[in-house]
């Protein structure tokens, strides 16, 4: 499949969307128009489907997640990555992030925060509240195609025998191991949160060697 | 005229114009997308214009919300280092600078920087891309895929 090809699907806001083939479709946030053109491109060039939105409430409103009862409407519309700002006006890429690891139907989205800021307790919150990687400004095609690689890889581990609930008990195991994360949001199912943040733990070490 | 178009580029280069992040746009340009960083940057100019008259409203106002000025200041070099406008990012660095420093005169004196760097890239972009556009296409595409 040549790039181009088939990538030219522009998704209308409100449409309805059945995705058909086995691409990653990722749902990219970002206030800079420019910002979104290059990273639908590169997204794009990374063969994912992609959609762009300018704010986190339109991110919210577009995954059904804004109280609307829309949500039902966009079953056939599966978003398998978010990849958002951090700093924009209204809600932040951080706002955004816990809204969707607050959402039962949505916290094992992986989200990824981008930010032209290399501010090390910004990144360690983000991570903390369950962010998959940190990127930073401006985005390289390397840096998207490492995170696609890493989705994609994720996302076949799911479908592998081991199943959630061993998961997260190997993932208990690990969190005790390492230093306890802090509970901060009001999760009722608290367990779910831990993979995650073992992975976080893992990138983070990786983002931090990699920022000395 | 493709080694004259390579020479002018070369030279905004050189003279620190542009950056590596303009040409890992151009590294995304294929035969299907063959204008992408063209369209960038006109969006681009579209763009920070509004920035630009934005800053110069609030600055003839008179009232220093230094908040405000460097909120649009980030906004501004965020989009000028994603197309790789270095020295229109220097500037934008040098004005939010001034707005922590809560100097006013700095601030002023520095915007003028910038919309002299802006308005200077401006140029010299649009007579790049012009004379782009009449080299034609590239006989060996960018990327192969």
């Amino acid at each position: 499949m040549a790039v181009g090809d088939v990538m030219r699907m522009e998704i209308p806001s409100g449409g309805d969307m059945s995705v058909t083939s086995p691409e990653l479709h990722v749902l990219a946030v970002d206030d800079s128009i420019v910002d979104r053109k290059v990273i639908e491109r590169l997204l794009r060039i990374s063969a994912c489907k992609v959609t762009t939105v300018e704010s986190g409430a339109r991110a919210l409103q577009y995954l059904g997640l804004d109280g609307d009862k829309g949500a039902s409407g966009l079953k056939d519309l599966k978003v398998n990555l978010i990849v958002t700002d951090y700093s924009m006006p209204g809600l932040t890429g951080y706002d955004l992030l816990k809204k969707i690891k607050e959402s039962s139907v949505f916290r094992e989205i992986p989200v990824v925060i981008m930010s032209s800021e290399n501010i090390l307790p910004r990144i360690e919150q983000c991570l903390r509240e369950g962010a998959e990687d940190f990127l930073l400004k401006p985005v390289k095609l390397a840096d998207v195609k490492r995170i696609k690689e890493l989705i994609m890889r994720n996302e076949a581990e799911d479908c592998k025998t081991l199943s959630h609930s061993n998961k997260r008990k190997l993932a208990e195991y690990i969190d005790d191991a390492s230093s306890p994360s802090p509970s901060s949001s009001t999760h009722d199912d608290s367990s779910a949160k831990d993979f995650p943040s073992s992975k976080q733990m893992k990138s983070a070490d990786e983002k931090f060697s990699s920022l000395l | 005229m493709q080694r004259q178009v390579a020479l002018i580029k070369q030279s905004l280069f050189d003279q620190g114009y542009l950056d590596e992040q303009f040409m890992e746009l151009e590294e995304l340009q294929d035969d299907v997308n063959p204008n992408f960083v063209e369209e960038v940057a006109t969006l681009y100019f579209k763009d920070s214009a509004r920035l630009i008259n934005s800053i110069d409203q609030a600055l003839e106002r008179g009232s220093f919300d230094f908040n405000r000025l460097d909120n649009y200041m980030h906004q501004f070099k965020g989009s000028s280092t994603s197309i790789g406008a270095s020295k229109v990012k220097t500037e934008c660095t040098m004005f939010r600078e001034y707005c922590r420093m809560g100097n006013a005169e700095g601030c002023l004196r520095t915007f003028q920087q910038v919309k002299k760097e802006h308005a200077t890239l401006r140029k010299k972009l649009e007579h790049y891309f012009q004379l782009a556009r009449q080299a034609g296409p590239k006989e060996t595409a960018r990327r192969s895929k």
